[in-house]
């Protein structure tokens, strides 16, 4: 993001009537194409965005496809190699790894997802009010504070202790754990998001573009969604990347603690975690779960850095 | 600054009363048990009488309280009696560990070395390995080296210190045996050859947890250098006539700065809250290991009192990273 | 450490010159122990924890200890004291024993009847919270006849008297070590707590809490050639599979304790030929217990009370019988424990004497006998959803275990088990030290057991049943108005139990006391309150060119490492 783009944004809201009249005239299709074509041409976005779906299709329509029951013992095959019958082996029970993979990866990339999207979202909520508004910043920072300060484990036992049942009752045994564990690496991972955001926020705001919007005396929403945001795009994406891999581990060391979903319920970071002894004898139960958490994330990251080219208007207009 | 600095000091007191009190909170009503893992050949009623004796059972408050006194008044002066030699120390009880029944001061003492030799030397090795790979991957976007250097720091971060600590183990101790994969704490460095046995023991941990801090720091760097190279200061400070590396190492590193010192101000004090998992797979028995035994054991003294310090160096550590914003970049004002 | 090291053994030869024609104390040079989970002090008084009992019994002894089959052995005694050697008296309210002669302290001093009487007092103070003051139940007073002669007695004719100070639970403590620690002060002697004197093999040089103790040799041991290794590193941390790595992998330890692990890992770690794995097998039983009362959380606070109420469908025989059948113990063992478990189908596998084998058939899995038996009884799937209905209540279970590794795969075996025999079960693992504690306010202990049914591991120390029998008497159901206390956990009832409980109280002949303890077995295990699946074993390696270890579950088991010693 630079002044420039901002330079041209900013006389915008004071002019609404001509900057409509602008945008029939020069930009007769919506701006999102431009964002397409952009990321287009971002070959590490394309094979990102490629994985991705790829991945996405392997865990919810994958089962449709090899319909083998993850949880089904199968006890006579049990620590095999891949194999016709199990293309990526079997574990210690002769649970078939490919039903695993692909049941784990719905929980884990829907934990990743919605966990990372709290956090960012409280984050970059925090840091935007702590860094624009000095009034709350105090109190805002000190909070933060507090939550990095408080010791995850007995947190969480509490948290447990008060809210599973009531949860349990409404969501299910895996609803309810699913909705408990996305709240809790949501609400313990914010915080270092809002303070990188905070602290770019608190640079921005001195700076030329920002000090001229506010002198023609722009409103506080416009100011910051308009002029703050977009500029902290960057480390927000890469608090977003970060934030997928961090959920996605959390939730494994949860479930070794036994704080996690039940245990007949795969995640990635579970194989991952029940593999690791095994790292000798069957190699190949680790490298399942540990490629698709790396390249989940890598591909999450390239993603970012596309989207964040794209949406960046003076990189899209070279 | 320095009035801002001070107001922030006499600020942090209530803040840690606060936090102090509602890690307290959480900590008690968590539902773990000192007695918890003692055999089930120990018969309820014993149990009661071991928790009674602890203290588990008095009101909230007053073992709060008790704790406080203790934690602002008495073990400083334990802590100078011990550094100076004045006898200056309070008779009579200390913060006592419920699994142990000895001092938790010291029993924090005892585990300082070995975490800082681990983990404070995993955070610089972190550090210098993340400042050159974010700034050349920036200078170079999209070269074979910031391909690379992604893919190493996406694994890095994206494999849990679970798995690349046994990776290294079966690695590097079981078959080509270079490393012992049980951390000695008790091994003291007096000469170059006991140096050499300390460095082979911590190589292990440090690499794991520092291939983690490295990728973390150096994406933050990478995607801030991105944003200052496009900036016009950068165009203005080239056309000026200086060369690339003042301009790229001294203008846009210096303006890329400030997420950086975030993060690393930020985790700064979790290299005194140790590793749990780096420090229970490699045996290192430092503070994190401490944590979690305690946490298991329901050993209510020293989760609170470790959580404080760890809450005192946080609040202290963001009090510093403001102060490093306004030296980075001085139009930042607090005032 | 190692100058010390040969100023000790400088020593030690000096004082025992006469003796230099035996082998010689320390030879063996260095011992490395691993204990996955680490000691956090060496006064088994104030941490009952096996780790804390074990490392302490390097150091502190008692009068007379279990050896590897499970017999009492004097140690710190001449003899074991007997009705027919006048060491108890006729009546069984008291029990004298002698201390062996020229027993010195690791300091030099004379160990004294004195010491057990101090012991007794310290660990039976009112502010102690002494971990192991139920060895002293029953116990009226501990005097000393003489210097060397000690004499306990008990409110109650007591037909097993062998509890005070046998086994490593209940070791003595130096008097003048400890005067100054009783009750509310015993936190206040780190320094006696973390390194106390002794009458064992060896001392302590150094001790980190939860971390490391370094030991060598005591000058003063009774047994001039013996220990055989002259100092001990006993290492704590990291979990089962590290510390079996480090010693059939590395070699950097030469003794790991309580492998809980994937016993295919550990067999394929054994077979590189660095170690020995070694099990031996005391009480332990992993079984899984019945809820007798409604779990029902609509309930309140008389949930899993008798006042609740009985279970709606666990309390019919037929339905805890076919789930029984469905479970093939053998592949459980196969699975999760190997050498280190056997299938059983009582809760009172041992000592042999106590064992029944009228429940055996529960050994061979039958899921055809299982749904014939159901089909039998009525209780078929009326609905078509795959799961049978009992009185209309489709029979699904909430199936609880604390969080580790073996019990998560024996919950996914049954649960299938189960499911083939038209029976659901929803898993659920909790945090042992949430599991396993007291709390009153967690809903997860398995004390208030808020499930159908769940599964751990209970045994007894030492050899006699009757204290752990009388568990299962119904006024030890835990509820809420004893805070949730109490040993009965399935809150199991039967008039007739509780008669054979008092009935063996009373009762001082071996053989009628091992009648009696089947016959309680076969009633519990016969009314289905409790399904056994394995009986466990410990399970320990040590290096191959260890020599000289005994396995025992029975005692500590380091009870024999004075004996220990590296190969030539």
């Amino acid at each position: 993001m630079t002044e420039t783009a901002d330079r041209t944004a900013a006389p915008a809201p004071a002019t609404p009537a001509l900057a409509a009249e602008f945008e029939t005239y020069a930009a007769p299709r919506n701006q999102w194409w431009d964002v397409w074509d952009q990321f287009k041409t971002h070959k590490g976005a394309l094979f990102g965005l490629g994985f991705f779906v790829f991945t996405l299709l392997f865990v919810f329509v994958g089962p449709l496809v090899w319909t083998m029951d993850p949880q089904f013992i199968d006890i006579r095959a049990r620590n095999a190699g891949p194999s016709l019958a199990h293309p990526m082996g079997t574990d210690q029970l002769g649970r078939d790894t490919m039903a695993r993979m692909m049941a784990g990866g719905q929980t884990s990339i829907a934990v990743g997802l919605t966990a990372m999207a709290l956090a960012l979202l409280l984050g970059t909520l925090v840091g935007v009010l702590a860094g624009y508004f000095r009034r709350l910043d105090g109190l805002l920072m000190r909070t933060t504070d507090l939550f990095l300060a408080m010791p995850l484990l007995p947190l969480l036992l509490v948290t447990i202790m008060l809210f599973r049942d009531p949860l349990r009752a409404n969501f299910g045994p895996e609803g309810g754990i699913f909705v408990l564990i996305v709240f809790m690496i949501g609400v313990t991972s914010w915080m270092q998001t809002a303070r990188v955001v905070r602290a770019e926020v608190l640079a921005l705001k001195e700076r030329e573009f920002v000090l001229a919007a506010r002198s023609i005396g722009t409103p506080s929403r416009r100011m910051i969604t308009r002029h703050l945001l977009p500029n902290v795009m960057s480390p927000i994406m890469v608090s977003a990347t970060l934030g997928i891999a961090n959920a996605i581990i959390t939730e494994s060391a949860l479930s070794f603690l036994g704080l996690g979903f039940p245990s007949d319920f795969p995640t990635w970071g579970r194989l991952l975690f029940d593999a690791t002894d095994w790292l000798t004898q069957n190699p190949e139960r680790v490298i399942w779960p540990g490629m698709a958490i790396s390249l989940t994330v890598l591909s999450v990251n390239y993603i970012g850095d596309g989207l964040r080219d794209a949406l960046d208007p003076r990189i899209r207009g070279r | 600054m320095l009035t801002y600095t001070i107001r922030r000091l006499i600020l942090a007191i209530p803040t840690l009363l606060f936090i102090s009190f509602i890690i307290f909170l959480i900590v008690k009503l968590s539902p773990s048990d000192p007695t918890a893992s003692l055999p089930l050949t120990i018969p309820p009623d014993v149990r009661e009488l071991i928790r009674e004796s602890l203290g588990v059972n008095d009101p909230v408050f007053v073992q709060y309280f008790k704790w406080l006194k203790l934690m602002v008044w008495d073990e400083p002066l334990h802590f100078i009696e011990g550094a100076t030699g004045w006898p200056v120390a309070p008779e009579g009880p200390r913060i006592i560990s419920y699994q142990t029944r000895s001092p938790v001061m010291d029993l924090i003492a005892q585990r300082m070395p070995q975490t800082l030799w681990v983990v404070g030397t995993s955070y610089i090795v972190g550090i210098l390995i993340a400042l050159p790979l974010g700034i050349i991957s920036a200078y170079r976007q999209y070269s074979i080296f910031d391909q690379v250097g992604t893919f190493i720091s996406m694994v890095g971060f994206s494999v849990p210190t679970f798995f690349t600590g046994v990776l290294f183990i079966v690695i590097f101790a079981v078959n080509l045996g270079w490393f012992p994969s049980v951390y000695n704490t008790t091994h003291v460095v007096t000469d170059w050859d006991s140096f050499v046995v300390q460095l082979k023991q911590i190589i292990m941990p440090v690499m794991v947890l520092g291939l983690y801090n490295a990728s973390q720091i150096s994406r933050y760097l990478r995607a801030s250098m991105l944003d200052n190279l496009n900036q016009d200061y950068v165009r203005t400070a080239r056309a000026k006539g200086l060369t690339e590396k003042i301009v790229v190492l001294v203008h846009v590193l210096k303006n890329s700065m400030i997420p950086v010192v975030t993060v690393i101000a930020l985790n700064v004090p979790a290299v005194f809250g140790g590793a749990i998992i780096t420090e229970q797979v490699f045996k290192v028995n430092g503070i994190g290991q401490l944590l979690i035994i305690a946490i298991q054991s329901g050993d209510v003294p020293v989760v609170q009192t470790v959580s404080f310090i760890f809450a005192v160096l946080i609040v202290l550590f963001s009090l510093i990273a403001d102060i490093l914003y306004g030296v980075l970049d001085p139009r930042i004002r607090y005032d | 450490m190692k100058k010390r090291y040969s100023l000790l053994l400088g020593a030690t030869a000096l004082a025992l010159a006469p003796a230099a024609a035996m082998a010689e104390r320390g030879a063996s040079g260095h011992l490395n122990i691993i204990y996955w989970q680490a000691p956090s002090t060496l006064n088994p008084y104030l941490s009952g924890g096996t780790k804390e009992v074990e490392s302490a019994s390097l150091i502190l002894e008692s009068l007379a200890r279990f050896n590897q089959d499970g017999t009492i052995t004097p140690w710190l005694a001449e003899s074991v004291p007997t009705v027919e050697n006048g060491g108890i008296s006729e009546d069984l309210t008291s029990i004298t024993w002698t201390i062996a002669d020229g027993i010195t302290w690791s300091d030099g001093s004379a160990l004294t009847a004195a010491d057990f009487v101090f012991t007794w007092t310290y660990c039976t103070h009112p502010e102690g919270g002494c971990a192991q003051s139920s060895y002293f139940d029953g116990v009226t007073a501990i005097e000393a006849v003489d210097d060397r002669t000690i004499r306990i007695s008990f409110a109650e004719a007591t037909p097993f008297p062998y509890t005070a100070f046998v086994g490593s639970e209940s070791p003595v403590l130096q008097a003048a070590q400890f005067a100054d620690c009783l009750g509310a002060r015993a936190p206040e002697c780190t320094d006696a707590n973390f390194g106390p004197i002794g009458t064992g093999p060896f001392v302590v040089d150094e001790f980190r809490p939860n971390d490391v103790i370094e030991l060598s040799a005591n000058p003063n041991f009774r047994f001039p050639d013996r220990p055989h290794f002259a100092t001990v590193t006993f290492k704590g941390g990291g979990d089962a599979t590290s510390a079996a790595r480090s010693v059939c992998e590395t070699g950097e330890f030469d003794y790991a304790w309580n492998l809980q692990m994937d016993p295919t890992i550990l067999a394929g770690m054994e077979a590189q030929g660095r170690c020995v794995v070694m099990t031996s097998f005391g009480t332990s039983v992993e079984r899984i217990e019945i809820n007798q009362t409604n779990p029902d959380a609509a309930l309140g606070d008389t949930r899993s009370t008798a006042e609740g109420g009985a279970h709606p469908f666990l309390t019919n025989q037929t339905i805890v019988q076919a789930m029984s059948m469905a479970i093939d113990r053998q592949l459980i063992v196969d699975v999760g424990y190997g050498a280190g478990g056997k299938a059983t189908c009582n809760v009172l596998p041992a000592p042999e004497l106590y064992a029944s084998t009228a429940n055996d058939a529960c050994l061979v899995q039958d899921i055809p006998g299982a749904i014939a038996l159901l089909d039998g009884a009525g209780i078929v799937d009326s609905n078509g959803d795959g799961i049978r209905e009992y009185n209309g209540m489709p029979l699904r279970v909430l199936y609880q275990t604390s969080t580790n590794a073996v019990r998560q795969d024996t919950q996914a075996l049954i649960k299938q088990w189960w499911s083939e025999i038209g029976i659901d079960a929803e898993l659920r693992n909790i945090d042992a030290s949430v599991f396993f504690g007291g709390d009153p306010a967690s809903p997860d202990t398995f004390q208030k057991f808020f499930a159908d049914v769940q599964m751990y591991t209970n045994n007894f120390a030492g050899v006699d049943p009757q204290a752990y029998m009388a568990d299962w008497a119904c006024d030890q159901a835990p509820n809420p108005s004893s805070q949730w206390q109490g040993a009965n956990i399935p809150r199991f009832c039967m008039a007739e139990y509780d008669a054979m409980i008092r009935e063996m109280a009373g009762t001082a002949d071996l053989q009628e006391r091992g009648r009696l303890a089947r016959a309680m077995n076969d009633m519990l295990m016969q009314n289905y309150a409790i399904v056994p699946l394995v009986h466990r074993g410990g399970v320990s390696a040590r290096a191959a060119t260890l020599e000289g270890h005994l396995m025992s579950d029975w005692d500590s088991e380091l009870w024999n490492i004075m004996d220990w010693r590296r190969a030539q």
